[in-house]
């Protein structure tokens, strides 16, 4: 193989995308910008220890006991939530219209209900919750807040207030005429009868600062971010630069087995056929250039990220380089499998910009894998960008060595393999 | 120089090319005439290499031509209908892609590239972009693409479409020369007066078969015309032809 043609090729490929202010701006720009917001979205800023947004949530508290009070006073303290309190019509139009995720209504007699049925001896009163339903997420995380703030509050009024006094006193002579087992009926008399003289105890022997708990949750929760060593906090920006470049590299790679079909039409391939050049020659032109312009975009994305956002390869460089070079070829196969599967240059463009969006959708660039049901993430192994967006989040803020590096490489030559196979046996060779 | 033997080519049910033979000298110009879809196209692309043609050979210099790398595609050089440039590029860098394809390179490229784009009247030119060119410079620049590589047979699909008159006789001027150096030309195209102006000798195809391989006056005088004159070409491939729409 002469390698005058292939070098020519390539030369002429790199001019004509450089030519493009347009494809240039796209492919080298606007992934930056993108990135760049995703990334200030999911890490909250460049060391990732900005405070998180609050769940907008309003309690209409149509009780007014202690405990439903307390419930409140706690809620309002709570670091998740951002709590107000509305009228319960403005609530429920708040919750239609987006301003507010959950109302929760505490019901008349809430407290009171609540106390009874801690020791097993009433009805369970019901919170009613209104929730915004595109917020699934936080509707399950409100619940779990509230059920701990609920508990805490009950507990304590029961075990040290007057509230808890007082049906402490009613829940006695309920039980003693319930029809409950005697056995169960004399150890649970037993449990009130010490309950009141917990109540009626010598305030002199309470420390000072004693004042009732309730039942609170039973052990606290350290956390640590594995990232890659314990005083590497998380960079958001690592994955947001990963995804974006490889969704416009893979546009641009697209776009050039786009541009293949428009030379077919603007009657270049007659040129290039008419030459005394191998047909391996003139896909392998096209392939190493598109690889050229893929590696640029990403290492030109990166390099960005590496400057203004700190982000570190704290994994193996190699490794990093590696999924480069295979994302790359990987793209540029994929621009080759267009250019020879394309009838025209039209309805290619609009097939693959569905299938890049799908590929990058499903590869996680956009939002992580692991939101998806478990079918479906099964599923996107079978998507290239998949192990590229993975590659590269395990080569920077992961921190994952050279080992992480080596399926990723694998599995994309693969896809890059089988690409251009079909690309070669496909191609539409004869003009005229 | 060239001679193509018993060419045939079918798509699907479709005959094509049936049969068709016929050579060009050096220096000699031959007219390839025919109604659309009568195979002229079909024709060149198989000479080009662009299409393997189902039987049938042909012959460069009198060695048969065969595969994609074959050396003597060196000495073909195609002058496609479509203007076959990158618009986003220059002149200059149009023409060193394209001689690269032919393994030329360095000061032998560059030499190439002034002489060609002088013949064709662009050396002024050479590194403006294609888009900024007129109609008539991108022909003229389109002629250049095919004789870069100093080819010995030259083909051309229809090399004036769309030009001025200016262009077409510029055009006309650069073919007489070339014809002069010794090169072979196949010229078709579906303006008689230009066959009438340039061709040594003109090949008649209809249906994927040759119908006529003669010089103009031997064609003219097949058709009587009234009060002894000389028939135009035009007469002549009316009635070779027949008057049938083909389209």
């Amino acid at each position: 193989m002469s390698l005058i043609p292939l070098l020519a090729m390539v030369r002429k490929d790199l001019q004509l995308f450089f030519s493009d202010r347009r494809s240039v701006i796209v492919s080298f720009v606007v992934p930056i910008a993108i990135a760049s917001f995703f990334g200030s979205i999911f890490s909250g800023g460049a060391g990732g220890n900005s405070e998180p947004a609050r769940i907008a949530v309003a309690i209409i508290d149509h009780d007014g006991t202690a405990i439903s009070k307390a419930i409140v006073a706690d809620a309002q303290t709570d670091k998740n939530l951002k709590v107000s309190m509305p009228e319960e019509n403005d609530a429920r139009e708040a919750v239609k219209g987006g301003k507010i995720t959950v109302a929760i209504v505490i019901p008349s007699g809430f407290g009171d209900a609540a106390g009874q049925a801690l020791f097993g001896g009433g009805e369970k009163p019901s919170l009613s919750l209104f929730y915004d339903p595109s917020h699934g997420i936080e509707l399950a995380m409100v619940r779990g807040v509230m059920t701990e703030h609920v508990m805490t509050a009950v507990s304590r009024e029961m075990f040290g207030g007057a509230q808890g006094r007082k049906l402490i006193d009613q829940t006695v002579p309920q039980v003693q005429s319930s029809t409950m087992a005697e056995d169960q009926k004399k150890l649970l008399l037993e449990m009130l009868a010490s309950v009141q003289k917990f109540y009626d105890r010598e305030p002199g022997n309470a420390r000072a600062n004693d004042a009732p708990r309730g039942i609170t949750m039973p052990y606290t929760v350290h956390e640590e971010a594995m990232t890659s060593g314990s005083n590497v906090a998380y960079n958001g920006y690592a994955h947001s630069f990963a995804g974006m470049a490889i969704q416009f590299l893979l546009f641009a790679m697209a776009n050039i087995g786009v541009e293949m079909l428009l030379e077919r039409q603007r009657g270049l391939w007659v040129r290039l056929r008419s030459a005394p050049v191998s047909k391996v020659t003139l896909l392998l032109g096209k392939a190493i250039s598109g690889t050229v312009i893929s590696l640029l975009i990403l290492l030109v994305s990166f390099a960005f990220a590496m400057v203004v956002f700190k982000v570190r390869i704290q994994g193996s460089v190699t490794g990093f380089i590696g999924i480069s070079i295979a994302c790359a070829v990987m793209a540029s196969t994929f621009g080759l499998l267009i250019a020879a599967l394309g009838n025209s240059p039209a309805t290619a463009r609009g097939v693959t910009t569905l299938a890049v969006l799908m590929m990058v959708m499903l590869g996680g660039a956009w939002v992580p894998t692991f939101v998806f049901p478990a079918w479906l993430q099964q599923f996107t192994l079978l998507v290239p960008v998949r192990w590229a967006v993975d590659g590269l989040d395990a080569m920077t803020w992961r921190g994952i060595g050279i080992t992480g590096a080596l399926m990723p490489v694998a599995v994309l030559a693969g896809f890059a393999a089988v690409f251009w196979t079909i690309a070669a046996t496909r191609f539409r060779w004869d003009e005229g | 120089m060239l001679t193509i033997t018993h060419l045939h080519k079918t798509f699907g049910p479709t005959v094509a090319v049936d049969d068709v033979s016929f050579g060009v000298e050096k220096g000699q110009l031959v007219g390839l005439l025919g109604p659309n879809g009568a195979g002229k196209t079909t024709t060149v692309s198989m000479i080009a290499g662009l299409l393997t043609p189902d039987r049938g050979d042909v012959f460069i210099g009198g060695a048969r031509l065969s595969g994609d790398t074959d050396p003597k595609k060196r000495k073909i050089g195609i002058v496609p209908q479509d203007l076959a440039l990158y618009d986003e590029l220059s002149a200059r860098r149009n023409l060193r892609f394209f001689g690269a394809l032919y393994g030329l390179s360095g000061a032998a490229l560059e030499a190439a590239i002034a002489s060609t784009l002088q013949l064709v009247g662009l050396a002024d030119r050479i590194d403006d972009l294609v888009k900024a060119y007129s109609g008539g410079m991108k022909r003229r620049l389109n002629l250049a693409a095919g004789l870069l590589h100093d080819p010995d047979i030259l083909l051309l699909d229809e090399p004036t479409v769309g030009v001025d008159p200016q262009s077409r006789n510029a055009i006309f001027e650069n073919l007489e020369l070339l014809k002069s150096r010794g090169k072979a030309l196949l010229y078709t195209t579906h303006y008689m007066e230009e066959v009438e102006r340039l061709a040594d000798r003109i090949v008649v195809v209809d249906h994927g078969k040759v119908i006529a391989d003669d010089t103009l006056d031997a064609l003219q005088s097949r058709v009587a015309v009234v009060g002894g004159g000389k028939a135009t070409l035009e007469s002549v491939f009316l009635t070779l032809t027949g008057r049938s729409l083909r389209d």
